[in-house]
């Protein structure tokens, strides 16, 4: 049963001093699927990939990747995996070729063979061309795609990717998301972390939304769209005033808020029951709402809707 | 080939390609050199010709300089993304950090045989048989080695290359307050109780007694255990700094 698994951590808990990154983080990944980790900065996506990549130790909890204990079978582990980072692991003064032939070295390939396994991953991330240029002479884009070669050089069968796309300008971030869905296409796992909604939504069969250090929801895209809400109701005040007080009112409902065309959404169900009863509570004097729109909602609702969640908590205590 | 001999090939080309930590490590010592005999030598009264007096020292000097080349690379590697791939190509810390000594050796090598061959064109000469010869040059390289891990550690235990380098600096205090460029007892009383019972003074009276046929004495073993000790308390400390940076 585990063995359909390709990553799987129950209660997994990390601190660094007193800061408590990680509070009990549980995933499931089948293998050959792609799951993106969605969350703001310092969520702990970082600190749960490094667990699972076995370059840190949780402080509690245990978790198994490519059927291997992170601890107890750290190196079969690391035989199984790679681990593409948001700093390029790459020497600046090497060649891009020379990086992909080192890193075939350390993984135990022979010279001719590490030499064959460069020519081929440059041939298939169309890197040729700079393959005897130093790093340090590549774009941004070029040296992310280096990195990610360099990874694939030991042919893993379970890829972590750290914020593939964040710092890539809109063609290199298309051109990455082609190559992880190639890459998925080859049946290889891919666990991925990303703030942009739209590049888990794209890249990943099943999004878990991470937020101060635990999993606030796991589902499909659209399990997550229809748990939250399946629709958006957008109220629109005539004045800055009434646009206040429907938010106050409103408080920890609004997913949304446009300030300039003083609107704030809430989620709904879509039925006139819901949707009346809303807007007697935004309104209940009938003078601070000028009009408004239903329609489906989106990614970006879901995920402010969830991250919200622990501040609500706070709030009362 | 071994994952130590492949660290150690990519550290040597990393020397290779950055002109400035080159021309640090080669050229440097060679300038000092040259500083010290012809500008400050003039005025020292030593007895003895004085380039004969400071080649040990120069050497001394030559390993603390290059010893920064190992310290910013290090901590390069650390801050950079390079040591999570290298670990988890299960390559261990220690590996990577071997690889950066024997660079740093492997250039101090080629520095100081630089430094001998201009030596003895303006005047240098030994008296020293092969042995003495071997032996000089077996202290010197372990000298350099303890060095270079001493260098690893501070690269370790700093968070940017510009501050390993600063640490570094700090060495060379050690060079110049000893007996490597004049004899202790020209200087003030109250410095001379350290400089003379530094290890940088061990080991230059150890190379210079090999190198110009005096007696050595227990200064080797002093100098041996002097080294013996920073090299084992270094590669303690890189091993814990190691630890504490991939926790």
């Amino acid at each position: 049963m585990q063995d359909e698994l390709a990553i799987q951590a129950s209660g997994l808990v990390k601190s660094y001093g007193d800061v408590r990154v990680l509070t009990g983080v549980d995933l499931a990944v089948p293998r050959g699927s792609v799951f993106a980790l969605l969350g703001p900065n310092g969520a702990g996506k970082t600190t749960t990939v490094r667990i699972l990549a076995t370059l840190s130790r949780a402080d509690a909890g245990q978790a198994r990747v490519a059927g291997f204990d992170v601890i107890r079978d750290r190196r079969q582990v690391r035989r199984r995996i790679s681990l593409t980072g948001q700093f390029a692991a790459l020497d600046e003064v090497q060649t891009g070729e020379e990086n992909l032939r080192m890193m075939g070295r350390l993984s135990g390939l022979s010279g001719p063979q590490a030499r064959q396994r460069a020519a081929e991953l440059l041939g298939q991330f169309e890197l040729t061309g700079a393959a005897a240029r130093r790093v340090s002479t590549y774009s941004g884009g070029l040296r992310r795609r280096l990195d990610l070669a360099a990874s694939l050089v030991a042919r893993p069968s379970v890829i972590f990717l750290d914020e593939p796309s964040t710092g890539l300008d809109p063609a290199s971030r298309q051109t990455m998301w082609q190559v992880i869905e190639g890459l998925a296409a080859a049946g290889v796992t891919v666990f991925l972390t990303t703030q942009y909604l739209e590049e888990a939504d794209r890249l990943a069969g099943r999004i878990a939304v991470m937020n101060a250090g635990r999993l606030v929801a796991e589902g499909t895209a659209a399990e997550l769209k229809q748990r939250v809400a399946a629709q958006r109701l957008d109220l629109t005040c005539p004045t800055r005033a009434a646009f206040e007080q429907v938010r106050c009112r409103l408080a920890d409902h609004v997913v949304h808020l446009d300030e300039t065309s003083l609107t704030a959404g809430v989620a709904t169900d879509g039925s006139a029951g819901q949707v009346r009863a809303l807007l007697d509570a935004a309104d209940p004097g009938r003078d601070l709402i000028a009009g408004f729109a239903v329609h489906g909602a989106t990614l970006d609702d879901v995920f402010l809707t969830l991250t919200a969640a622990p501040a609500k908590e706070t709030a009362h205590v | 080939m071994s994952d130590a001999l492949i660290m150690t090939a990519r550290s040597l080309r990393l020397s290779v390609r950055s002109p400035d930590a080159l021309l640090t490590a080669l050229l440097l010592p060679v300038m000092l050199m040259v500083v010290f005999v012809y500008l400050f030598g003039g005025a020292v009264r030593i007895g003895t010709g004085y380039v004969d007096y400071v080649v040990p020292g120069v050497l001394l000097l030559c390993a603390v300089t290059g010893g920064s080349t190992t310290a910013v690379t290090v901590c390069q590697d650390m801050t950079g993304g390079i040591i999570d791939r290298f670990r988890s190509l299960d390559v261990p810390g220690t590996t990577v950090l071997a690889g950066h000594v024997t660079a740093s050796l492997a250039r101090n090598a080629v520095s100081t045989l630089l430094v001998a061959a201009v030596a003895i064109g303006i005047g240098f000469r030994p008296h020293a048989d092969l042995a003495r010869f071997a032996a000089a040059l077996g202290v010197l390289l372990l000298f350099v080695a303890a060095v270079s891990w001493l260098a690893a550690a501070f690269g370790l235990a700093v968070r940017a290359p510009e501050a390993a380098n600063g640490a570094m600096f700090f060495l060379m205090f050690f060079c110049y307050a000893s007996s490597a460029f004049v004899p202790v007892r020209t200087m003030p009383w109250w410095l001379r109780g350290f400089a003379g019972h530094q290890p940088a003074t061990s080991v230059t009276e150890t190379i210079r007694a090999l190198l110009l046929g005096q007696p050595v004495g227990s200064q080797l073993w002093i100098a041996l255990a002097w080294i013996g000790g920073i090299m084992a308390a270094s590669i303690a400390a890189a091993m814990v700094l190691f630890r504490r940076r991939t926790r």
